[in-house]
């Protein structure tokens, strides 16, 4: 059967034209690039989990969904910490009763932008943000700053779909009525199709960064900024020029930014340059998230409990301090005696002394195929795919909520959704531990 | 004066959240009152007497009651979280936010401290003779408005984003710091015996940073100004000849922050 308007749960684009041929057993899809397209093969691979598994004496057993999320339960109500992970990949729908779950535990809720752009956040935290819905560069943006991301492979899409090549009220021509810059250590195929590449040295954004903040207040720059940014005053002043005089103009920061020495304080004067060149012309700037719905956590949590990322709920409160209750920080310093993570890699992508920890501590995970983190765990749950088997919501990387609907349903007789799974949980846990 | 000790039991796995550990709370207080003081950790309430022993009592007023902590607390937080008067003396390590919004009297650390120890601390002395962590007498996550006043001492290094938003006050290492120290900074002093990685003074719009070693990349909107022999910045001197800059440029048109950077230290500069 076709379905049309899919969306796709890979990146943060949440592309929404997606088509999909799907008989139960064969799947043909249209319009998704090679991850979105890969991901949709997902749902007839052999390496699908399909039953709860229970690992005893270090060998996993299939396992009753009940018996399965019982012991998920007591792993999480016996631990005198425990830490909710919630993966990007899934539905606000499901990461809202996770956040729900932790309150009621006294528990530490987090997601993907701890290891990604949890520093974006933060800066916003400390500067304040001129963003806009992706709609306006679309067709308006004169100019599309690349900052630290390389679009053409990790969101394939976004210069069709966004910034570059859609053809605007404003921007009739498409390509030819707009400028690339590219910011970027390396020679990136991005780099390449930009009419500008400032190929500056790892880690020396701030720097860059300040620079032009002093260009524009009519200073010179410190000499000694080329050779820490490797990029030359002329450089930085023929960029100040493009972006002065650009009718609009957009940044898209990666992790490039992000998560390069400085961190925050990287994206808090990247925002300050915005808000500043606001002055002169019209500038926008936000995030090129990674996965598909790693913008959702930010939003709900942020909406239900006032913080982001990273929430401490031990005090009978939500608390925020990256560093203190984020997850790297909490597993390097043994400050959690067990995990619940859902949707994500956390042993392929946690620093290695925080995976080694998490080998120790009891251990559930809820997901679609087999990795280390599902192999690391003592209960795995299995996951059913959002917008292909179930619906829900995603925020796309502009922060607009998207509503997906599947074109199949839950494989499963025991659930619908990661949603349904997370409220029977927490149903489990309520019966354990009574409020 | 008089004096409460308290010696720690054990180890303690999942840290633990103490700010109960200050003379203002103590004061007033016998024994097995202090004993049953409600400390956390996770979500579970305890008592100070899980993970203490508690020797002596304090006195009427936290004017002169001392607390002795008898070694090694890396992993309790929160100790003399907002302390008005009095004396803490930690004989060892101490954990997150030693100090954290502290208004007076005085901590002394012998040994390391956590990161985030005399977050926007408002006056009094908080002494580490060891290495301190991150945030040191820095503004929280998303507050332009740091350190207002009182001194903070640290005999060892300090890692970034010490005195960040400082408001007043004054903050001596001994040894080198690392990123974004005095970052936004609009008054008081920060005096850096040792190095400093990047970031010194980024976004100041007033105050003094003083770095008497090497800074590995100066922020580009500093512009120097002459060199000084021996400055006086109020009460401290320095020795030796200093590069003056005035910055941040990038924050602002008109800004007034103080850099100097030691001239031999910083020659390339
Ligand atoms: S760009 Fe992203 S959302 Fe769009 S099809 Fe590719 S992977 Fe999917």
């Amino acid at each position: 059967m076709i379905s049309k308007n899919i969306i796709c749960p890979v990146c943060g684009a949440s592309c929404d034209d997606i088509q999909v041929d799907y008989d139960g057993e064969n799947i043909t899809v249209k319009n998704a690039c090679k991850m979105g397209n890969a991901k949709f093969h997902e749902i007839v691979s052999h390496h699908r989990i399909k039953e709860p598994q229970i690992k005893e004496n270090g060998i996993f057993r299939k396992a009753q969904w009940d018996e399965a999320l019982d012991r998920a339960a007591e792993i999480l109500v016996n631990a005198k910490r425990p830490l909710l992970f919630m993966g990007s990949e899934t539905s606000c729908e499901a990461m809202e009763v996770g956040l729900h779950i932790g309150e009621y535990l006294g528990a530490l809720v987090d997601s993907n932008a701890t290891e990604c752009h949890g520093p974006t956040a933060m800066g916003i935290q400390e500067a304040g943000r001129v963003g806009s819905t992706a709609g306006q560069p679309k067709l308006r943006s004169s100019l599309t700053i690349y900052w630290g991301t390389n679009p053409l492979e990790s969101m394939p899409r976004h210069m069709s779909r966004y910034s570059v090549f859609p053809r605007g009220y404003w921007t009739k021509r498409g390509r030819f009525d707009r400028k690339i810059i590219t910011v970027d250590p390396r020679k990136s195929i991005t780099a390449d199709a930009s009419d500008l590449h400032v190929q500056l040295k790892p880690n020396s954004d701030y720097e860059l960064l300040s620079a032009l903040l002093t260009l524009l207040h009519g200073k010179k720059p410190h000499p000694s900024v080329e050779e820490i940014t490797g990029v030359s005053i002329s450089t930085m002043e023929k960029m100040m020029e493009m972006m002065k005089n650009t009718n609009f103009g957009a940044i898209y920061v990666g992790l490039g930014l992000a998560s390069s020495y400085g961190k925050h304080r990287n994206t808090e004067i990247a925002l300050n340059l915005v808000k500043e060149l606001n002055g002169y012309t019209k500038f926008v700037i936000g995030a090129l998230r990674g996965h598909c719905n790693v913008a959702g956590f930010n939003q709900i949590a942020s909406s239900l409990y006032g913080y982001p990322f990273g929430l401490d709920f031990s005090r009978g409160f939500p608390r925020y301090n990256p560093g203190e209750f984020t997850s790297v920080d909490v597993l390097r310093e043994r400050d959690v005696d067990a995990v619940f993570v859902m949707s994500a890699d956390l042993v392929s992508h946690f620093p290695a002394t925080c995976a080694e920890y998490m080998l120790e501590i009891p251990m559930v995970c809820l997901d679609i195929a087999p990795c280390p983190t599902t192999l690391a765990s003592d209960v795995v749950l299995p996951g059913v795919i959002d917008a292909m088997e179930c619906d829900g919501t995603f925020y796309r990387l502009d922060d607009v909520p998207i509503y997906f609907q599947p074109f199949t349903k839950s494989p499963f007789e025991f659930t619908e959704s990661n949603e349904d799974t997370m409220k029977q949980l927490f149903e489990k846990i309520k019966k354990l531990k009574p409020n | 004066m008089s004096e409460v000790v308290l010696k720690p039991k054990g180890i303690i796995d999942i840290m633990v959240e103490a700010e109960v550990i200050n003379p203002d709370v103590f004061a007033g207080k016998t024994t097995s009152e202090i004993e049953q003081l409600i400390v956390w950790q996770g979500a579970k309430q305890l008592q100070l007497c899980d993970f203490f022993d508690v020797e002596g009592s304090a006195g009427s007023s936290a004017t002169d009651a001392k607390i002795i902590v008898r070694g090694n607390v890396p992993r309790v937080k929160h100790i003399g979280h907002g302390i008005k008067a009095g004396e803490i003396v930690i004989e060892g390590s101490a954990g997150m936010h030693v100090g954290s919004e502290m208004i007076g009297g005085s901590i002394l650390v012998k040994g390391d401290a956590g990161s985030w120890a005399g977050m926007e601390m408002k006056g009094g002395t908080l002494h580490i003779t060891g290495n301190a962590g991150d945030h040191v007498g820095c503004a929280y996550r998303g507050s332009w408005r740091g350190m207002y006043g009182g001194r903070i001492l640290i005999d060892g290094n300090a890692r970034s984003q010490l005195g960040g938003g400082m408001s007043g006050g004054e903050i001596h290492v001994g040894g080198s710091v690392e990123n974004f120290p005095g970052i936004r900074m609009n008054n008081g002093l920060i005096v850096v015996k040792g190095d400093a990685i990047r970031g010194v003074g980024a976004q100041m719009s007033g105050g003094t940073f003083v770095v008497s070693g090497k800074i590995k990349q100066l922020s580009p909107g500093f512009e120097s100004i002459g060199t000084e022999k021996d400055p006086k910045i109020g009460e401290t001197v320095l020795t030796g000849e200093f590069i003056k800059f005035t910055g941040d440029y990038a924050l602002s048109k008109t800004p007034k922050g103080i850099l100097y950077a030691s001239k031999d230290a910083n020659e390339e500069v």
